[in-house]
């Protein structure tokens, strides 16, 4: 690998004050053709280019990114990552993604900051102790590390949770996946872009997709604001606005986009030491390595691309917080930001074919797609190089919503979609 | 966020409705006739439009009355609301 980092490259570079750093990846103008464009240079973009030319051999490709790599979701989740999901194909995917990141700073000679802190989901009723220790015995049948907790274990492992029986949505237990954690965003996308990039794939950023060129049912190339650019393998991997594409090739698909919000507070020394999520009262929250709380709210409850979300859905999420957390009531929250996600009506992804040959979609991640990065990059660039889907990623294609052979992680999943 | 001007009730805040999705898909009258990706394009695909969208929503926490409504989701201004039954407007 040219330029690796390590200790030796810090100390070199610390002599030159840090300004002799090469770039870690080109700026390189479109060639007129490639083997393969994936459209949407986020983190499950840059990996499906990475994974393609890593496995698959194919070089010859390009990312199109209409903003700046990792400018969109991949900037604005929370870092959540784990893979306590209750089905079976569900438990496959995020599960491989969770086994590559745990090695993944290492492949990619890139510090993405992965940290096994562990999650952990509370029950607040009833039917979430029963849904909870159901999806506990699930986990455990798919070899997924997942115990269930009691009230006083919860206090144990997270001091600082009010688990007192007079709040309104008392702590009934909760569940802990201890291989879970988070990592730093911005990183896996960096980090996927420099390996990509020095295996030569071209990274092409504000370019944008206008147009997607079909020759009867394959695909000949897609029309952008730098020009037309010819191919014959096309991944779209654009979030929130995988309709917007699809509309252009005459496609349509079982999404619906809207704002899902997170806030950070002002940094504080390190008080909570790992994530925990809700699904009942919807928040969950971790501290970062600056020491911001990272807490995530939900969805609005309407299509929308505006990239803000409503004030009310932040308030009831803060307003949850407190409740479980009374040590937070003080803090100030510094900011506060969208992004546009695309629901699936049973909360799984589709990383698929579709009919229209050289056309793949790798969408649907809904609230939780930064956790699979990794397999889903790995999984779509399987898909895109064979014309077929690997075994961990054929239950997640997009003929599901016309067989009904769905994967309804709706309410299973451990937190709301 | 946004004020709704409802068609019953006038302005309100939009926490009080609750959005029904893409308007004007019409129930097939015989379901049992249709093949199953007719079925699923009725049931699942929507255009999920980036721009104008015609929607249906439900004035939930007032009076509890279906409408239909004209909005920008690029920018979440409203151009028109209709009552259920009306004619969507051309512009």
């Amino acid at each position: 690998m040219k330029n690796k980092y390590s200790i030796f490259s810090l100390i070199k570079n610390a002599f030159s004050q840090h300004e002799n750093w090469k770039q870690a990846w080109g700026d390189p103008e479109p060639k007129r053709e490639y083997e393969a464009i994936i459209i949407g240079g986020g983190g499950h973009g840059l990996a499906t280019a990475y994974y393609l030319a890593k496995k698959h051999n194919m070089r010859n490709i390009a990312v199109l990114e209409k903003g700046w790599i990792g400018g969109g979701n991949t900037g604005r989740n929370t870092t959540i990552i784990r893979s306590n999901y209750l089905w079976d194909a569900s438990a496959g995917l995020y599960d491989h993604a969770l086994k590559i990141w745990e090695n993944l700073s290492q492949e990619l000679n890139y510090n993405i900051m992965f940290s096994q802190r562990g999650v952990m989901n509370l029950a607040h009723n009833l039917q979430d102790v029963r849904d909870l220790k159901r999806r506990t015995h699930a986990n455990r049948l798919n070899g997924i590390d997942a115990v269930w907790l009691n009230t006083n274990q919860v206090k144990e492992f997270c001091p600082i949770i009010n688990t007192s029986p007079d709040i309104r949505y008392p702590v009934l237990g909760g569940t802990l996946q201890r291989r879970a954690g988070t990592a730093r965003h911005d990183a896996v996308a960096w980090g996927y872009a420099r390996g990509a990039d020095e295996m030569g794939v071209d990274i092409i950023q504000n370019c944008e997709v206008k147009g997607i060129k079909r020759n009867g049912d394959q695909v000949e190339g897609v029309e952008t604001s730098k020009g037309f650019i010819k191919t014959k393998k096309i991944g779209v991997v654009a979030a929130g606005h995988s309709s917007v594409i699809a509309n252009m090739a005459g496609l349509k698909l079982p999404l619906e986009s809207k704002p899902l919000q997170a806030l950070v507070s002002e940094p504080v020394k390190p008080i909570i030491d790992t994530v925990v999520m809700s699904n009942a009262v919807h928040a969950y929250v971790s501290q970062s390595d600056k020491g911001e709380l990272v807490i995530g709210a939900g969805t609005d409850a309407y299509i929308s691309y505006t990239q803000r979300g409503s004030h009310d859905v932040v308030e009831g999420t803060l307003k949850a917080i407190l409740e479980l957390y009374p040590i937070f009531s003080r803090m100030k929250m510094l900011r506060q930001w969208g992004g546009i996600v695309d629901i699936c009506p049973d909360a799984s992804p589709i990383i698929s074919k579709t009919n229209i040959k050289g056309l793949y979609f790798n969408c649907g991640w809904g609230t939780g797609g930064f956790k699979a990065t990794p397999g889903s990059g790995d999984f779509f660039a399987h898909t895109i190089a064979n014309d077929e889907p690997h075994k961990l990623n054929a239950a997640f294609n997009l003929n599901r919503f016309v067989s009904g052979d769905l994967v309804d992680e709706h309410g299973a999943a451990a937190v709301a979609h | 966020m946004f004020l709704i001007n409802c068609p019953y009730c006038g302005e309100r805040d939009q926490s009080e409705f609750s959005c029904g999705g893409e308007a004007h898909i019409v129930r097939p009258k015989q379901p049992t006739e249709l093949s199953d990706n007719q079925w699923a394009e009725y049931l699942f695909m929507r255009k999920n439009i980036k721009g104008v969208q015609f929607e249906r929503w439900n004035h939930a926490h007032g009076c509890r009355k279906w409408f239909n409504m004209v909005r920008d989701t690029s920018n979440d201004k409203i151009h028109a609301v209709y009552k259920m039954g009306e004619k969507p407007p051309v512009e």
